[in-house]
């Protein structure tokens, strides 16, 4: 009987195979904000099976809103890449060292 | 076990490979892909758990309009995989420590024990009139109407962002400003010239010269 801890614990796997992707792939910054977005995925997850499992539609709710920051997140930070792209033809993140930091 | 149990777990198998494939494949457009699999997994399990509207959204507005702006910007960019893929495997170890740390502890946390069927029973079915979406709406028009109202400018400020960022003026663009087409004068353009006849026969030349001038 799946009950709501295998959802629980399916979005935590989910959050760690993430969190595993950007320790794996801090070079690319393309697969960073996928990973981003897997993280938020499993947040969501986790919202929603509280909002079944406990009957208040508020869960559902906060995933709209999250839904849409993150709609908007990922729109910004794909603009900025090509942005960084055009001025110095590379998105390695070796290579992004402007700054000096 | 009942059927839905059935696919749940299969669900979740398949959102486990797309997570671990996206992560881990070389080219980014297969990790786009990817991710849209693990999207379209996930509303499925969001179907399971009677979010309907939620997931129909997911797949309209993750895998509609955010994989595809994905898609576009990886097939536009030339990345260098080699040297993006180089030291890959070096922080695989710290990686699966935090990560296996951070899975262990929610576990023993949210696992069965606590939060198993048997502490948190499956709330009763709801009646099969009953809409997901009208109750969504309803709260949302109602109890939530300021962050909703917030959400639609943060999605405006998103637009304007991104057109700002990456609009840039073209060096062989031959754009002129209306406004100064606008208000140009006719001193601006035309400059009269005197020139001296040069006989008795030609002051209609003169005359005709002018005039073209003026056009």
């Amino acid at each position: 009987m799946v009950g709501l801890s295998h959802y629980l614990i399916l979005a935590s796997l989910l959050f760690a195979i993430s969190v595993l992707g950007i320790f794996l792939n801090r070079k690319n910054v393309i697969i960073l904000l996928m990973a981003i977005e897997l993280m938020l995925l499993a947040v969501n997850l986790n919202f929603i099976a509280f909002s079944h499992y406990l009957g208040d539609t508020a869960g559902q709710i906060f995933v709209f809103f999250i839904l849409t920051v993150a709609a908007a997140e990922s729109a910004i930070g794909l603009a900025i890449l090509v942005l960084v792209f055009r001025s110095m033809q590379t998105i390695n993140v070796d290579d992004l060292d402007n700054l000096k930091g | 076990m009942i059927f839905q149990d059935y696919v749940f777990y299969a669900l979740a198998v398949i959102l486990l490979f797309a997570g671990l494939r996206v992560i881990t494949t070389r080219n980014p457009v297969h990790a786009a892909l990817f991710l849209v699999l693990a999207f379209f997994t996930a509303a499925g399990i969001w179907l399971l758990l009677e979010a309907e509207f939620l997931a129909i959204t997911l797949v309209l507005v993750y895998v509609g309009a955010v994989m595809v702006l994905f898609l576009f910007v990886v097939m536009m960019l030339d990345i260098n995989i080699e040297r993006v893929r180089q030291g890959f495997w070096e922080a695989i170890v710290p990686g699966t420590i935090v990560g296996g740390l951070i899975c262990a502890e929610m576990i023993m946390i949210l696992g069965v024990k606590h939060f198993g069927p048997d502490q948190i029973a499956a709330p009763a079915p709801k009646p099969a009139d009953y809409s997901n979406t009208a109750e969504l709406g309803r709260q949302i028009y109602t109890d939530y109407l300021l962050p909703f109202e917030l959400a639609s400018v943060v999605l405006l400020v998103a637009i304007v962002a991104a057109i700002a960022l990456t609009l840039r003026q073209r060096k062989d663009s031959k754009y002129i400003s209306p406004s100064d087409q606008i208000n140009i004068r006719r001193e601006d353009r035309i400059r009269m010239v005197n020139l001296r006849s040069e006989g008795e026969t030609q002051p209609r030349a003169e005359e005709t010269l002018e005039k073209r001038e003026e056009i």
